[in-house]
């Protein structure tokens, strides 16, 4: 099955559960412990792996066309704003780390409270423009593009 | 019904599913109502929901204006050639010559853009796309939409739209279910703006088994946004565009940045150049308006996309496969072979899981490709979605009925998938129309036009007996049977998805079938549409979690009704390498230069279509 959990690591805490786009994360009533419950709805898209904090969580390839060997973990850190990849390949002939940055500043901090900016004006609101246009489109002083100010018209019919 | 009611009220704008589509709009809308009730209702958690669960590894629609790279018409112009003429040049207009400014604030809030060293620009993987570092692209999104939201209700799942009583054809707000809980959620609101998303798992998939999870578009892109806009009787277009993908067998990891960055290519299993073989033929079934090779050639117009796909698959039939991706050149590049298979790791993990479980190594084997099932949807490669009106500046009187992406329905508006004629706004174009339509809904509210809006009792709990029937089914029935899943009263969620992916591969043109269909195919299934739609009324759910999967079914069940009627509507070919009207083979400009439009009737289930005009975006003298 696409992801499956370590009986030994998993500790039931449920952050793969809250997590997971498919609703396929589960605690067992048995085990107390999280599992898979409908593998071919899964996307191997790695949101619940990358929300364990118990590293429990491991995706072996879909049955239908992937052999079993290989290995494909990560690690995301949120505070150093990087995540961490391994890919081990089934006959072991490689065996590769890639890192990548995922965010440039610290969680939320740069996006603005819009209900605290001035609000717009009535002229604002009867053009087209939207929050921090035309300046954010150039970043410059330039105004938003129009049919008329690119010198275009709507032509009914066929044009290729 | 056992669980609570839980009533939201007063909401003046409500978000339906907060994808790329939907975090922009209830982000721009505390902009325009700051002191309005913005609530976003979201079937999964918004930190990882929607086709950007996994991140992304470009952003493939930016403009670069600042820079002058493009203009927006130019997009306009790759768009309308890439879709064979059939788009809203209003609305894809509208789209380009905003979604920088989107961009720029994605890149301020800390989304790592990687820029060209050079020149300090971002870096261009091809004209529209950027490439990015995008592993938390929707954690930054998320965040910014619930800064503006005053409330966000994760895990529930919507099912209906809730119309006015006092005004016919106004949306009044919407129901649906909590996913944990089980309780039942009204939300009344002034306004509804959709981004539930496109639709996957239509069409029967080429894997099989457990490997069925394994679809390009999320298992979770449930048609909702369809299913929730036809239910409510609004206008559709152009869903017959569905769209097939080019991409690595199996795994369907992207394409793109091999293409257009690493600049590998494509060869037949005897290792020849196989695509351009195709075109003359092709050129007499579509024209020499849409395919003049030698002209295109000169004017550095790319082919469409549908066609290379045409030539693709021509070519496997001849038996001439498997289709290799050439990487071994690229790959010799250390820097190049990292950025393939960060490509993966950003955006489709499963590709590298597949690559490491079979031993493939782009350096020393091209990897095979293959074209997958047709999925709906209308951000990328195609534009199935909901009639919507455009903005008043650029549209015509056909494309305007007030209000910027709203619907035919009053109230209701759209985003990303949900919009129909807006293809290649990918992930910045959805984030953008989500802006653009909550501007538009703060100015309907404030224009008075969602005053006097009454919702019955009745009509509240109508729709909650409904929602929860297919739990009441499976108590009332499922001690007749001693164990297991045959049952003669009713049939799961999952039979009901295998019954309807068969039923549209076979008769809709789907991978099986080659992408064929005629006429006849489609009349037989559309009757077996019909009977399933009878069968949908006796789904059994055991638990909550098999609540979802039915209405997500019930969703693509109506997804599926629509994009066969228009199937059968549009008598042409007008997208060969997508699907092939075998009794119309040819593209018919005379005919059929027109988008194709459907209303289901709400109360009857009937279809009417009809043809709405083609504009063009020309120079003024053109
Ligand atoms: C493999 C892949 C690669 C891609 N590559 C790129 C790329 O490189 N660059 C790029 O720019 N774009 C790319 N895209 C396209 C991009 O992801 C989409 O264009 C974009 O996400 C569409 O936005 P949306 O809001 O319409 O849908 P989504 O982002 O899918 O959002 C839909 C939301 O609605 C929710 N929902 C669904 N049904 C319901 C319901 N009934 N009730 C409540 N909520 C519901 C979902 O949970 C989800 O949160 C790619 C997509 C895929 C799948
Ligand atoms: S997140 Fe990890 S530890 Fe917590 S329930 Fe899931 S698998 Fe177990
Ligand atoms: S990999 Fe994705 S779809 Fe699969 S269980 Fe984890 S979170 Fe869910």
């Amino acid at each position: 099955m696409p992801t499956f959990v370590y009986m030994t690591r998993c500790d039931g805490c449920g952050y793969c559960v809250d997590i997971c786009p498919s609703d396929i994360m589960h605690i067992d009533k048995v085990t107390r412990r999280a599992y898979n419950i409908e593998p071919n709805m899964c996307w191997e898209c790695y949101s619940c792996v990358k929300a364990c904090p118990q590293d429990a969580i491991d995706v072996r390839g879909y049955a239908d066309f992937a052999p079993l060997g290989h290995s494909v973990r990560v690690r995301r850190d949120e505070e150093k704003g990087v995540i961490a990849w391994r890919i081990k390949f089934r006959n072991g002939e490689k065996d590769m780390e890639l890192l990548a940055p995922i965010t440039t500043k610290p969680w939320g901090k740069h996006i603005p409270q819009l209900s605290d900016v001035p609000a717009p004006t009535q002229m604002m609101r009867d053009s087209q423009l939207l929050f921090n246009e035309p300046k954010y489109i150039r970043m410059d002083e330039g105004a938003l593009h129009t049919l008329e100010s690119n010198g275009l018209v709507m032509k009914e019919g066929v044009v290729y | 019904m056992a669980y609570n009611t839980v009533v939201e009220d007063n909401i003046d704008i409500l978000v339906v599913g907060a994808g790329l589509g939907g975090t922009g709009a209830a982000w721009e809308a505390r902009y325009w109502g700051q002191d309005k009730k913005i609530v976003i209702a979201e079937k999964a958690n918004m930190d990882r929901s929607g086709a950007v669960a996994q991140g992304l590894y470009a952003i493939n629609c930016y403009m670069g204006t600042r820079w002058g790279e493009n203009q927006p018409e130019d997009h306009v112009r790759y768009a309308r050639m890439d879709l064979m003429g059939m788009v809203r040049e209003d609305l894809l207009f509208d789209m380009a010559r905003h979604v920088d400014s989107a961009v720029h604030q994605f890149e301020e809030w800390g989304l790592p853009i990687m820029r060209d060293p050079k020149t300090g620009h971002y870096q261009r993987e091809g004209r529209w796309q950027i490439m990015i570092h995008g592993e938390s692209y929707k954690p930054i999104v998320a965040e910014a939409a619930k800064k503006s939201a005053d409330k966000v209700f994760n895990r529930v799942c919507i099912t209906h739209l809730l119309m006015d009583d006092a005004k016919e054809n106004r949306v009044a707000g919407a129901v649906g279910f909590n996913v944990r809980t089980g309780d039942y959620h009204v939300f009344k609101s002034k306004t509804v703006i959709v981004g539930a998303g496109g639709a996957s798992n239509i069409f029967k998939p080429r894997s099989v088994g457990e490997g069925a999870g394994r679809v390009w578009y999320a298992p979770w892109s449930s048609g909702s946004a369809y299913g929730l806009m036809i239910q409510a009787g609004a206008k559709m277009t152009q869903m017959e565009n569905r769209i097939v993908l080019a991409r690595f067998k199996d795994g369907y990891g992207p394409v793109g940045a091999y293409f257009l960055h690493l600049k590998t290519y494509t060869q037949n299993g005897n290792g020849e150049e196989y695509e351009s073989k195709w075109f003359p033929a092709l050129t007499e079934m579509v024209g020499k308006e849409y395919l003049d090779t030698e002209g295109q050639h000169l004017s550095h117009k790319p082919i469409p996309t549908c066609l290379r796909n045409h030539a693709f698959i021509s070519e496997v039939n001849a038996g001439r496969g498997p289709i290799h991706m050439v990487t071994m050149e690229a790959f010799q590049d250390p820097h190049l072979e990292e950025i393939g298979w960060h490509n993966f790791l950003g955006m489709t993990v499963g590709q590298a899981v597949l690559w490491a479980a079979t031993d493939v190594n782009p350096k020393y084997e091209n990897p095979e490709l293959t074209t997958s099932e047709p999925y709906v949807m209308g951000s990328h490669a195609t534009g199935c979605g909901a009639w919507c009106s455009g903005p008043e500046d650029v549209s015509p009187p056909e494309y305007f009925w007030g209000y910027n992406r709203m619907t035919t329905v009053e109230g209701l508006f759209g985003a990303g998938d949900a919009v129909g004629g807006t293809p290649h706004a990918f992930s910045s174009g959805s984030f953008t129309e989500g802006r653009l339509a909550a501007k538009a809904a703060c100015k309907y509210i404030d224009d008075g036009k969602a005053e006097g809006i009454e919702v019955s009792d009745a009509q509240i709990r109508r729709r909650g007996e409904e929602i929860f029937k297919p739990m009441e089914h499976y108590r009332v029935y499922r001690n007749e049977i001693t164990a297991g899943s045959v049952n003669p009263h009713y049939i799961n969620p999952r039979q009901g998805l295998d019954r309807l992916q068969k039923l549209m591969d076979e008769y809709c043109a789907g991978a099986t079938v080659n992408y064929m269909t005629n006429d006849k195919l489609l009349q037989i299934g559309l009757k077996k549409l019909k009977i399933m739609e009878e069968d949908l009324e006796k789904i059994a759910a055991k638990d909550i979690h098999e609540l979802l999967r039915a209405w997500e079914l019930k969703h693509r069940h109506l997804t599926s009704e629509a994009v066969m009627q228009h199937t059968l509507f549009r008598k042409e070919t007008r997208w060969p390498g997508y699907y092939y009207r075998g009794d119309a083979m040819k593209l018919d400009d005379a005919n059929w230069h027109v988008l194709t439009v459907s209303r289901r009737d709400p109360e009857t289930g009937e279809y009417t279509m009809e043809k709405a005009p083609c504009y063009h975006l020309v120079g003024k003298d053109e």
